[in-house]
């Protein structure tokens, strides 16, 4: 099922994040999907995030489905030309793996193979247009596919409390051009900066999934303040997490911050999708309190 | 060395199309192959139009100094144009348009690589050879070199406070970009069509 089927339908679409392991084990990250994602729709997964090298994304995904849950395909630009790219697609749609997040990527310097090439021979906004270009039964060099093409539903991300965010909304505007039909944006902190955000990026008519992070320590909080991309903890809910330590450890108090945030978006957006970054237990709960 | 080449003559009319222009050749360099022939002829066509304010032609203007001696002489001629075309490496018109930050400055030529003696490029601007110079699209700041994964659609998430994911030292490329297509009042440009890139311009050279 197409993820962009429910968005059409009206519903409130809840997707969460895992990253394979690095190794080949994947039955505890399937347990951990089957008994916490459950109350969620679709489950993303990464493609060697920050540049670590891992499980593939797309073996991950098909072992998902034969689990009977709902998978995005994350694909980025950073390790394959266009020839793998476009290969790797056609090979998840004939595994019936028909959701695709497309992004650039992180670079290589960010991750565990700093020897790496960079690739990046294309980017998120070229892929989105060569994933409609197979679509449309044609290859980026022009050549016919033989039979039916592949069909997708197109997903893409946004950073929407970024310091860059009206650099940030000209890229969205160049996503949906070529071809984008949904969004996931990154940790959202400040429902203020998200809501004036959604303002702007209501002219482009594409539902947008707010994303959740689950604070787990004031010390989290403040090394992504420093070091990650638009993501900024206001120094209130570093003091929340502060003020009761053992509260904060046991994840109480980054899901009532995240509990609230999600209230005060989702008037504004169209899904949730949360990055639990191995907290995947306090899924449930961060839904239940949410209120979805 | 490299190889300068002027880019389709379609190309550069639709740039110009029909506005005032200042047209800045840079010859002289070893180690560029410059296409003076082709160049002087298509400027008397655009002469022709008896649109053009002015037109120098010298040498060295990578190097901000002798650029900025060469150009103030020049001044009202290049205040009274709508656009500077720039016949030169993609490091000339670099230095060019962060000089003239408010002027719309456009490369019409591509630069490609040719294979021995690599030129010493001087100072902070770079230009990669690519062979499809895209400073036209990205208000005369390089995307090959100024951004880490040589992006052509545009900023990636990475960026924190102006700077790059990969070097917290540097500025990031698509940020100035932006900064500078909305100081020209280009910001226009960032809704060309997907910008792919042709690595087999190697061979065709
Ligand atoms: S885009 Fe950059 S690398 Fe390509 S020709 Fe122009 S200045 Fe050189
Ligand atoms: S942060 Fe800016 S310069 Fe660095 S890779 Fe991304 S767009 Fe390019």
């Amino acid at each position: 099922m197409k993820i962009t089927e429910l968005f059409e339908r009206g519903e409130f679409v809840v997707s969460a994040e895992v990253g394979p392991p690095k190794g080949i084990h994947i039955e505890h990250l399937l347990e951990e999907a089957k008994t916490y994602l459950k109350g969620v729709t679709a489950v993303n997964v990464t493609d060697n995030q920050s540049s670590v090298m891992r499980l593939g994304s797309l073996a991950t995904c098909k072992a998902l489905k034969d689990e009977g849950l709902l998978p995005i395909y994350q694909l980025t630009c950073r390790d394959r030309n266009r020839i793998a790219l476009q290969s790797d697609l056609l090979s998840a749609a004939m595994l019936g793996i028909d959701n695709v997040l497309a992004l650039t990527g992180d670079h290589i310097k960010l991750g565990d193979h700093k020897g790496a090439k960079p690739v990046f021979d294309l980017d998120s906004v070229s892929l989105l247009h060569t994933i409609c270009k197979l679509e449309a039964g044609e290859d980026l060099g022009g050549n016919k596919l033989v039979g039916e093409p592949p069909k997708f539903a197109k997903g893409a991300v946004v950073s929407p409390c970024s310091d860059s965010v009206d650099s940030q909304l000209a890229k969205m505007e160049r996503k949906v051009r070529a071809g984008a039909e949904y969004f996931q944006t990154q940790a959202v902190y400040e429902p203020e900066k998200f809501i004036e955000f959604m303002e702007k990026a209501k002219q482009f008519g594409k539902p947008v999934q707010l994303g959740i992070v689950i604070l787990k320590s004031a010390g989290m909080a403040k090394f992504m303040n420093d070091n990650v991309a638009g993501i900024h903890v206001p120094q209130d809910m570093i003091d929340e997490l502060k003020a009761d330590k053992e509260k904060a450890k046991a994840g109480i108090t980054g899901v009532e911050i995240a509990a609230r945030i999600i209230k005060e978006c989702k008037p504004y957006c169209q899904g949730l999708h949360i990055m639990a970054l191995g907290w995947e237990s306090k899924v449930p709960s961060l839904l239940e309190q949410a209120g979805i | 060395m490299l190889i300068t080449q002027l880019k389709s003559k379609e190309t550069i009319t639709s740039l110009v199309n029909g506005k005032k222009i200042f047209i800045i050749n840079c010859q002289g360099c070893k180690e560029v192959h410059f296409p003076e022939k082709e160049a002087a002829e298509f400027q008397k066509e655009l002469a022709a139009d008896g649109k053009v304010t002015g037109t120098i032609t010298t040498d060295y203007i990578c190097n901000p100094e002798n650029m900025k001696l060469r150009l103030e002489k020049h001044m009202s001629e290049i205040k009274a144009a709508d656009l500077v075309l720039v016949f030169s490496c993609g490091v000339g018109v670099q230095t060019i348009a962060e000089y003239l930050e408010d002027k719309t400055v456009c490369a019409a030529c591509d630069s490609c690589r040719l294979p021995g003696f690599q030129g010493v490029t001087p100072l902070e601007y770079d230009c990669g050879q690519c062979g499809e110079c895209y400073l036209n699209l990205t208000g005369g700041i390089c995307p090959i070199t100024a951004c880490s994964k040589s992006l052509l659609n545009g900023q990636c998430g990475g960026a924190k406070n102006g700077k790059c994911e990969v070097d917290p030292n540097m500025e990031c490329g698509w940020e100035r970009i932006y900064r500078r297509l909305e100081k020209i009042g280009r910001l226009d440009a960032l809704k060309s069509p997907v910008q792919i890139r042709n690595y087999a311009t190697d061979d065709e050279v």
